[in-house]
């Protein structure tokens, strides 16, 4: 191993700027992978971070909603129903819709907005500020992300651009508190007491005089979590015409989720795939020139398992240099991202992501390693 | 009496050829002793090369016995003949002969690391070998960075490194001019002579069968004479020269 490692570096070094080449090409392949994987992270963030961090075991949705949020509607009964019902803590009803803050100069913000009670599942923790202090309050919890888009600040008053029937209208409301990685359908999020909510969300003529707000689901936190498959089945056989998710089933509902990490996801792998086929195709070719020189080290009586460890460790050092630039590109590349692209790096993803970059160097250049192994030195030094 | 270092007894080597043997090596014995330096000539095809070949263990005979310091090559297995080939055998090649990616010195280290010997008495004897071949400004130059001649040089150095029994060159003059030729080949007789190795060079050129003890004359795969002392290698030489 010592000597097949004493050959590797050597061939590395002494030939280091065919040899850095590749590695940027790695570095290049590795910034793309991990950018790959972070935008799939911050757009799966973006679609689901709400719904992942609700303080709530179960979702209740209506009957043959296909566990969509946006499709479900359910009425009050249903929330006093799951509140009665043995084994919930406490149960808050969620409602969605989206709308416009205008923040002056024409600009304006697009976001999520969410009817929420105060104090119940549903409402995230505060970071900063207080919760509504009735549930008609004309008052705002802001999501950070809308801090960052927008300086908002709590204490601020901001408004709100809303469709009623044909016309625009425009509500004021104030902020009155700041919550944190609460993104939800792609937009940023803003959360609003229930009558506020039914008030100010976009809506036709005939919805116009509405009073009593739409539920979409309803957010269930249990008393024992670890009861919750029991307790779904025993929501659903109490209360007539819902259906009821843990918050995967509801994170992998969330329309166009699923297709958009699989997406995302797919490409992650064919820029794998690509890598894979550069490096093999590298260190092929490599090998291929180096014939003589590998029968010249088998004559003189290097072992096969000599030569093809060599192989090997060259690759990955190589290998593992340009996975290492790569993630150096990549950070300071991060850095000079605006907020507004959905970047995550997730440890869990990125670190996969680099298993799968260093695997990548092995397996590309294992067709390579084979060759030089099975390399004859009488044909290589054309002595049959 | 000195004892043979290297010991060939009725080798064949047969090939098929469109489904018709062919021998290559054709019952060929001889033996060669430690300090002497041997010449195996032959026109093109008359089974020189893949005696080499044999000799150098890199090749199984179809029959017959080679014997390496009284190691029977033909009972061993390959993991055993790589471990021969490292430890008992010198070889300089006509060409692609040295690492290229390493020095003067490091190529013929090389050797002795992958015999398990490195350190500074090593080194130390690397340095005196590379200087009595004349490359004692030429340590840390890369074969790219050498002429023909001097990598010729290394490679004789990498070949008696590490004390082999047997020291094989296979038409190591071939890309030198003449005077370069003979200087190679008077330095790597000094060397076999000096250092009480066996020697067996494999050339076309009879001139320089001038600093052999015994030449070997091969045909159509057969050892059809054999030259000894000055006067009928001269002979060979003055024959060659017409």
């Amino acid at each position: 191993m010592g000597l097949a490692t004493y050959l590797a570096l050597k061939e590395i070094w002494r030939n280091r700027g065919r040899f850095l080449s590749v590695a940027l090409v790695i570095a290049l392949i590795t910034l793309l992978v991990l950018f790959i994987a972070a935008l799939g992270e911050g757009l799966g963030t973006n679609n689901r971070q709400y719904v992942a961090n609700l303080d709530a075991q179960l979702i209740l949705f209506l009957d043959k909603s296909d566990y969509i949020i946006s499709t479900s509607r359910l009425d009050q009964s249903a929330l006093k129903a799951v509140r009665r019902i043995d084994g919930v803590a406490d149960a808050g009803p969620i409602s969605t819709s989206s709308t416009t803050i205008l923040l002056g100069d024409g600009k304006v913000l697009k976001v999520s907005m969410l009817g929420v009670e105060s104090g119940r599942p549903g409402l995230p923790p505060l970071v900063e500020g207080r919760p509504f202090r009735t549930q008609l309050a004309r008052e705002v919890v802001i999501d950070r992300n809308v801090a960052l888009r927008s300086n908002i600040k709590v204490g601020d008053k901001i408004t709100i651009r809303s469709t009623q029937g044909i016309a625009d209208e425009f509500f004021t409301l104030q902020v009155v508190g700041l919550t944190e990685g609460q993104a939800y359908f792609f937009a940023p999020t803003i959360f609003v007491p229930p009558s506020t909510w039914e008030r100010v969300r976009p809506k036709s003529a005939a919805e116009a005089n509405k009073t009593i707000p739409d539920i979409n689901v309803v957010a269930i936190k249990l008393e024992d979590p670890s009861q919750a498959e029991v307790m779904g089945g025993i929501l659903g056989n109490t209360i007539s015409n819902v259906q009821v998710a843990n918050i995967e089933t509801a994170i992998n509902n969330i329309p166009g989720y699923s297709a958009q990490q699989g997406t995302v996801q797919t490409q992650g792998v064919f820029t794998l795939l690509i890598g894979v086929l550069v490096i093999g195709g590298f260190f092929q070719i490599q090998i291929l020139q180096k014939v003589p020189q590998i029968g010249v080290l088998k004559a003189i009586g290097s072992s096969n398992g000599m030569v093809g460890a060599a192989a090997v460790i060259q690759i990955m050092v190589v290998t593992a240099i340009g996975v290492g630039l790569g993630g150096l590109f990549t950070y300071i590349f991060s850095l000079f991202f605006p907020p507004t692209i959905p970047l995550v790096f997730n440890g869990t993803a990125s670190a996969l992501a680099i298993i799968a970059l260093l695997l990548i160097g092995p397996l590309g250049g294992m067709a390579s390693v084979i060759y030089a192994v099975r390399i004859e030195p009488l044909k290589a030094l054309r002595l049959s | 009496m000195s004892v043979a270092a290297l010991e060939v007894n009725r080798v064949m080597k047969t090939f098929m050829v469109d489904d018709s043997p062919i021998n290559a090596v054709d019952d060929v014995s001889f033996k060669v002793s430690a300090g002497e330096f041997v010449a195996l000539v032959g026109p093109s095809g008359s089974g020189k090369t893949t005696m080499l070949s044999i000799l150098a263990a890199l090749l199984q005979p179809s029959s017959g016995q080679v014997l390496i310091d009284g190691q029977d090559l033909s009972k061993m297995s390959e993991k055993e003949r790589v471990r021969l080939r490292r430890e008992k055998i010198g070889f300089t090649f006509q060409s692609n002969n040295l690492i290229p990616y390493l020095t003067a010195r490091e190529n013929v280290e090389f050797m002795l690391r992958l015999n398990g010997r490195s350190g500074r008495v090593e080194r130390m004897r690397t340095d005196e070998l590379l200087a009595r071949l004349g490359l004692a400004d030429r340590l840390h130059n890369l074969p790219a960075q050498m002429s023909g001649g001097q990598q010729q040089r290394v490679a004789i150095a990498r070949a008696l490194i590490h004390n082999p029994t047997l020291v094989l060159a296979d038409e190591p003059t071939a890309s030198l001019d003449t005077e370069r030729a003979f200087q190679v080949v008077e330095t790597f007789a000094n060397l076999i002579h000096e250092n009480q190795r066996a020697g067996i060079i494999v050339t076309h050129d009879l001139r320089m069968c001038r600093y052999v003890d015994r030449v070997l004359q091969m045909r159509d795969g057969c050892l059809v004479r054999v030259y000894e002392g000055k006067e009928e290698i001269n002979e060979l030489m003055g024959a060659g020269a017409h």
